[in-house]
């Protein structure tokens, strides 16, 4: 049992970080009704600015802080580029045109950062704590296992993702997101600022990656994978919908507590190695008896 | 709706493509030798236009882009600058001068071909030799050489069974298969258990990367737990090897004495990590020469500190890389960071130019120094003697080991030392150990026959 528990506490913290990038994607969605297919490029785009001005910055007073402040300033800058070059000329055409669009972001975003900031593997050291402690050890034998590093990620990324679901729902400008994502023209025709809500939905979605890029870069060094596990949100947002914060949440938790128990209970009997695209056959399912998630809203098409 | 269904179908189908296809999203980046932006009155007679009719052409297949980058760079690098240094400190090969074009692969099997279909016919004399530097391209192009005329040299990757020249006469793996390694390894755990008896009752868990090369060694590690009696558990990695929780929550619940790391790229170093959050002692572990370099270590830091793996090359310098720093660097015509000369994927890179060198020059003998086809080179590798004296002149003391090649045996040597992370640099931790050929040679005939019957090949060509 205690093993049980060890290897769910694993997927379930690993589902949290997919909740975190799927967060970028749901955020980009609810306001604008656009996949954006480039967040994967964005977290290592993010991370490869940061790590490397860390490193340039290295003898000033206060690395981190600097770097985390110039990687915002172009973060922000980033979306703002986005918004005037690609989104704006975009403005009412068909969603897969935009969709497109986000792919062409991907790419270029892909070899800019590599270019820019090279494509080796960068350490990141921001003082998360290494090594591993036992828990429940009164409840289970030799108790559970679980990594410092991943504890601590956890709980930054739920502080995150908290965070967001309250700027979504509590707030005004979470309001008008939603407006936003629901009508373009009818949210102008009641004067709220279009390109003003993309700027600050794709600034968001840029810090939210950077906060991704950032954990998952002090746990496997950044370079460029980072921007393909981001693709594990994919599945996570098909499971929990689109439009829906709690939906990236509890996909997040589904998927990261599938695959790990998938790999270990079931992966023996297929030849293993079945972690990584569980979670896209379990989506895959999920796609044929509820295409809108489980969260997502149903849309309905009069013709 | 539609919109919606079609995108979520679509998404859906992106990642399991690419995951289907292995390593096939790397950056669509060809062709571009960082060595292009370098001032040509600097390059004057050490980067050779492709178009000289007096030159000979050597085809590179790289990865400078995507998951697999860190460890393609270097690999690249000590490549390209070994030739190079050929053209600025020698002249050329006898006199002849060396051109190269990169060709950016991503570590993709696909790419690759493309990039093998692209340069195979370039040059005066078309490509004189091919490094795939992939097992899943070797095992694509290796349908293609015999048909092209061109040889592939796979040092220490590649097909196996392909040092049986009488079956794959245009492959050579030398320095090493995976078989050889695997076999070093497993001969390296008898060594410290008192022998290889007391192997027996032993747990050693594979972790491998889940494609031709991860899956390479199984057939001799499953020999020889047959052998010895030791337990083997096959633990599959899905590139790029960035999700390995599981693998290793399974291997705190096993407990193996021994893990065998087969990673390549971020699965190394992501395994390290993963080892330490399960604290798995990492001096239990060993890992195959792709995962023993500064790429794989690096980022796990002192964590990795007491990991070794086997070793073809190691890091350091020799005469030939203080050649490079003042014939290139500092010239201002390196390709990348200066204390990166001389470390083991660059020196990989390196060695593996350097064979490539000595087979043209081996052919010139024969055929005359003049750029040569691909068929003309390949007798030159087959033909082959590096001596002590030679690896003395080429300033390559310490780095380049003796090998004599002949029709049968392309692989010529089968040995490896293991080297050790002291937490800055890679020492080596044993002498020299050869893999068992009366284990390794049944194995490799008949691998090689059954690959030769279904290809309905010749394989007599060793037998006279």
């Amino acid at each position: 049992m205690g093993f049980f528990v060890e290897v769910l506490l694993s997927g379930l913290m690993a589902g949290v970080l997919y909740s975190l990038v799927a967060l970028g994607f749901v955020l980009i969605f609810k306001a604008s009704g656009v996949f954006n297919f480039a967040q994967g490029a964005m977290v290592l785009f993010a991370a490869l600015t940061f790590v490397r001005l860390l490193d340039i910055l290295k003898d000033t007073f206060a690395p981190i802080t600097l770097a985390l402040i110039i990687t915002i300033a172009m973060m922000i800058m980033l979306a703002m580029a986005i918004e005037r070059l690609v989104l704006r000329p975009l403005v009412n055409q068909p969603g897969i045109s935009l969709f497109m669009a986000t792919l062409g972001i991907a790419y270029f975003l892909d070899g800019f950062g590599q270019t820019l900031w090279g494509s080796d593997i960068y350490t990141l050291d921001i003082g998360i704590p290494k090594g591993s402690i036992f828990i429940l050890e009164s409840v289970f034998e030799g108790g559970v296992l679980v990594a410092k590093e991943d504890l601590v990620a956890t709980v930054i990324a739920g502080l995150l993702v908290v965070t967001l679901a309250i700027f979504f729902q509590k707030t005004r400008i979470g309001r008008a997101l939603r407006a936003v994502a629901d009508d373009h023209q009818a949210a102008q025709s009641i004067g709220i600022p279009l390109n003003y809500i993309w700027v600050i939905v794709w600034t968001v979605a840029g810090l939210v990656a950077l906060v991704a890029g950032v954990i998952w870069g002090s746990k496997l060094g950044v370079q460029f994978s980072l921007s393909l596990i981001a693709l594990k949100a994919l599945p996570v947002l098909i499971l929990g919908g689109f439009e829906s914060v709690l939906g990236a949440v509890i996909g997040g938790l589904i998927i990261g507590a599938g695959e790990k128990l998938a790999e270990i209970y079931i992966g023996p009997y297929v030849g293993g190695g079945i972690e990584y695209w569980f979670a896209y056959m379990l989506a895959l399912g999920f796609l044929m008896f509820r295409p809108q998630g489980l969260f997502g809203e149903v849309h309905i098409d009069r013709v | 709706m539609k919109y919606d269904l079609l995108l979520r179908a679509l998404l859906l189908s992106v990642p399991l493509v690419m995951i289907g296809c292995g390593q096939d999203e790397g950056e669509s980046n060809s062709n571009n030798p960082p060595e292009a932006t370098k001032s040509a009155s600097n390059a004057e007679g050490i980067i050779v236009d492709v178009s000289d009719d007096n030159a000979q052409f050597i085809p590179v297949l790289s990865y400078r882009t995507g998951p697999y980058a860190p460890n393609g760079m270097p690999v690249a690098n000590g490549f390209t600058e070994y030739l190079k240094v050929i053209n600025a400190r020698d002249g050329g090969i006898n006199g002849v001068k060396i051109s190269f074009e990169e060709c950016e692969t991503g570590y993709a099997t696909a790419r690759s071909i493309e990039c093998y279909e692209r340069l195979k016919n370039k040059g005066p004399t078309g490509a004189a030799v091919f490094n795939p530097m992939s097992t899943g391209a070797t095992f694509a192009i290796t349908e293609k050489a015999p048909v092209d005329k061109i040889p592939l040299i796979t040092m220490g990757y590649g097909r196996s069974e392909s040092r049986n020249g009488g079956v794959f006469p245009w492959n050579f793996p030398i320095y090493g298969t995976y078989w050889t390694a695997a076999d070093v390894l497993i001969t390296h755990l008898g060594n410290i258990n008192g022998g290889l008896d007391n192997l027996k009752g032993k747990k050693i868990a594979l972790v491998y990367h889940d494609s031709p090369f991860g899956k390479e060694p199984i057939p001799l590690l499953e020999k020889r737990a047959s052998m010895h009696d030791f337990e083997l558990s096959k633990l599959p990695v899905t590139h790029p090897g960035v999700e390995q929780k599981s693998t290793w929550i399974k291997i705190r619940k096993e407990q193996p004495d021994y893990v065998l790391l087969w990673g390549w790229g971020v699965m190394n170093s992501t395994a390290i990590k993963e080892a330490t959050g399960v604290r798995y002692p990492r001096d239990q572990i060993y890992g195959i020469w792709w995962a023993g370099a500064e790429p794989d270590v690096r980022p796990a830091a002192a964590d990795a500190v007491g990991y070794q793996a086997v070793s073809m090359i190691s890091s350091g310098q020799a005469q030939v890389h203080k050649d490079i720093l003042s014939y290139l660097y500092d010239a201002g015509l390196g390709s990348g960071e200066r204390e990166g000369v001389g470390e083991v994927l660059y020196n990989v890179g390196l060695l593996n130019a350097a064979l490539v060198v000595e087979s043209i020059r081996k052919a010139q003998s024969k055929y005359g120094e003049k750029p040569l086809t691909g068929e003309q080179v390949r007798w030159g590798i087959e033909n082959l003697n590096i001596t002590e004296q030679n690896i003395q002149d080429l300033g390559l003391a310490g780095y380049m080991y003796p090998v004599n090649l002949s029709c049968s045996d392309h692989e010529g040597k089968r040995a490896a030392r293991l080297h050790r992370w002291n937490g800055e640099s890679w020492e080596y931790s044993t002498d020299w150990i050869s893999g068992d050929d009366a284990v390794l040679q049944p194995m490799v005939k008949s691998a090689s026959d059954t690959y030769a019957k279904e290809a309905g090949l010749d394989t007599t060509a060793c037998d006279s």
